[in-house]
């Protein structure tokens, strides 16, 4: 099993924490009062958080609490009706989902999202779409910047495959894949739109625990290979608490603790929000 | 990745293959075929277009659209209408022809874009609905409108025919009359052609990036928006891709009549098309081109049956269905296919 990495995370100037590392350069993330409420009942309110550049963070809280809401609001699937979030510095008040994505956030879903009836490598290639340039005729009349950009997309696609160790299944059907690939594939997908900040929305789920391991590596992995921050919400504690800096927790759409794997595991508030509250005698 | 780059490619090339093949037969049996089979083989073109570019919107980009036979219309109206306008001014037939067909295409395809913003803001059952509604209204423009050419160049009308022209002038379209007195200049050959620059059209689309985005919003439209792909512009490039490949279709088709109406691209067409598609299987373009001929010259092979023809037809067409859908005999067909025998052994 991997070691655990100690991080101090310190406070910066929004009085959030980051990774010591992360400290000088401008968070890639941050939530203020983020919040969004369906009718009367709010799903999400005052969610406030900060993800320094490279830091990996968790986050976590019971069934219901919120979490794939907040993922759903940071790529403006659901319009947040209250609140701020800044990604890089920038508001994203005014983007839609796909440009969200063009300005660096990328994302993986609960429910697999594949492109079912597109090969792996053309689920990979896809993704790459904001960064190629060739017009709708170059590619009907096959014109030098067609060939030169597939190319390129072709060995990219094969190279982001190889983190995995999919290289071998980049001819096979996305939707005739174990779950555990699909799983995978998805990631890759989303690496392959070019991200600063890669939400993974319970990317252990459905997962062995040697695939689980593996799994922890890899994200470890990516972060260092490409210097980017990453979001993870998962119900897998042990993975958690290995591999995330920072850890955020969620119960009925307030977060109630906010801190490093070890403080988190000490929070009473956690531990109540988990196991319940202790009886009185 | 070498494998299946060749196995998309091969597929395209054996398909490019069938209608070369086609053409050729057909060109070398000209003497001994029926005059009523000689004159539905512009038409059979026609329909192989149509059926491959509905089957772009049906197949590839995975919308219903109920109302095809009105870019049909477009394309025919205008492309006729261009051709009859240039009479004088060009007078090689086949040059003319191309002309009318780029004009039909490039009118339709405007059609295409502005139907296109209502309608591709809708999914699923509402937007087949609503491309049906604008079928049957491209058919009412149609039947109303009156366009002539005298001297001082184009006059419209709608509903009554006050175009007024100058001493020569000449009416083009006439209201439910349609356009009457076309020179049949639509050949095989140009059909043919038109045929060939349709798939290669169609193919060199879906096998680019634009082909992919579009996959990929079929499968999933939340995921494709999550990897930055702008939905609603992929989804109008199939779409006025589509229309303006039946606009040249249309013209094709007028142009082998003497007189055109705007009732022959009603509901029916558009659903005959979409049966083509459905038929040959959706995304599959080999197969939208067999059963777009096989379906043309059926009713024609169907002459004996004399009143039953068309009971037959529907006869003949649920078997297929049925046969097509039968697991025994697709397991039976498939012995004979090599990409099938991969496709178990895996």
């Amino acid at each position: 099993m991997a070691t655990r990495q100690k991080t101090k995370l310190v406070p910066i100037p929004s009085k959030s924490l980051v990774p010591e590392r992360d400290v000088d350069k401008r968070p890639i993330l941050e939530c203020i009062n983020l919040g969004i409420s369906f009718g009367g009942l709010k799903a999400v309110e005052g969610f406030d958080l900060t993800i320094g550049r490279t830091e990996i963070a968790g986050l976590i809280g019971p069934n219901g609490a919120g979490k794939t809401t907040v993922f759903n609001l940071l790529t403006k699937v659901y319009q947040p009706t209250m609140g701020t979030v800044l990604l890089d510095g920038m508001d994203t008040h005014d983007m839609t989902t796909a440009q969200v994505n063009r300005n660096g956030i990328a994302r993986t879903f609960q429910n697999i999202r594949l492109f079912q009836n597109l090969t792996v490598e053309e689920n990979v290639k896809v993704a790459m779409d904001a960064h190629m340039k060739y017009n709708m005729w170059s590619g009907i009349f096959r014109m030098p910047g067609y060939w030169k950009e597939e190319k390129i997309a072709h060995e990219r696609a094969l190279e982001l495959l190889s983190i995995f160790h999919m290289e071998d299944l980049a001819n096979a059907q996305a939707g005739s894949l174990p779950y555990g690939a699909q799983r995978r594939l998805e990631i890759v997908r989303a690496l392959a739109t070019n991200p600063s900040l890669l939400l993974l929305d319970e990317p252990a789920a459905g997962m062995n625990p040697s695939e689980t391991a593996e799994l922890m590596e890899n994200i470890r992995k990516i972060r260092d290979t490409f210097q980017i921050a990453i979001l993870l919400i998962e119900h897998d504690m042990n993975l958690v608490m290995n591999i995330c800096e920072g850890i955020a927790v969620l119960n009925f759409g307030r977060i109630i603790a906010k801190g490093t794997p070890d403080d988190i595991q000490a929070n009473p508030a956690v531990i109540e929000a988990y196991l319940g509250k202790k009886k009185e005698a | 990745m070498k494998l299946k780059l060749n196995k998309t490619t091969r597929k395209n090339f054996a398909t490019y293959g069938v209608v070369i093949l086609a053409y050729v037969l057909l060109q070398v049996m000209k003497g001994s075929l029926s005059s009523s089979l000689k004159g539905m083989l512009v038409p059979i073109c026609a329909y192989v277009v149509m059926a491959i570019s509905l089957n772009l919107t049906v197949g590839i980009l995975g919308e219903l659209s109920l109302g095809h036979a009105g870019f049909m219309s477009v394309g025919a109206f205008t492309g006729v209408t261009a051709a009859i306008a240039l009479q004088n001014v060009i007078p090689a037939a086949p040059l003319r022809l191309a002309v009318g067909l780029a004009v039909g295409a490039a009118f339709a395809g405007i059609a295409g874009f502005l139907i296109g913003i209502p309608v591709l803001r809708l999914n699923g059952d509402y937007l087949a609905i609503v491309t049906l509604a604008f079928g049957e209204i491209i058919k009412s423009i149609f039947n109303n409108l009156y366009v002539g050419i005298d001297k001082n160049g184009m006059q419209f009308s709608l509903l009554s025919d006050k175009t007024n022209l100058a001493e020569g002038g000449k009416l083009i379209i006439e209201g439910p009359m349609g356009i009457g007195g076309i020179q049949k200049i639509s050949t095989f050959t140009a059909g043919f052609i038109l045929v060939m620059i349709t798939l290669i059209i169609v193919f060199n689309l879906v096998n680019s990036r634009a082909g992919r985005a579009i996959m990929a919003i079929r499968d999933n439209h939340i995921a494709a928006e999550s990897i930055g792909l702008h939905v609603t512009h992929y989804k109008m490039m199939a779409f006025v891709t589509s229309a303006a490949l039946a606009g040249a279709a249309g013209t094709l088709f007028a142009m082998n009549y003497s007189t055109i109406m705007a009732n022959k691209f009603d509901f029916n067409t558009s659903i005959l098309v979409l049966v083509f598609v459905v038929l040959g299987g959706q995304g599959n373009m080999l197969g939208s081109i067999v059963a777009a001929a096989a379906l043309t010259v059926l009713p024609e092979m169907l002459r004996t049956f004399a009143d039953y023809r068309m009971l037959v037809y529907a006869i003949v067409l649920i078997l297929v269905m049925l046969t097509t859908n039968n697991a025994t005999l697709r397991s039976w067909f498939s012995r004979f296919s090599l990409k099938n025998r991969e496709k178990e052994a895996a």
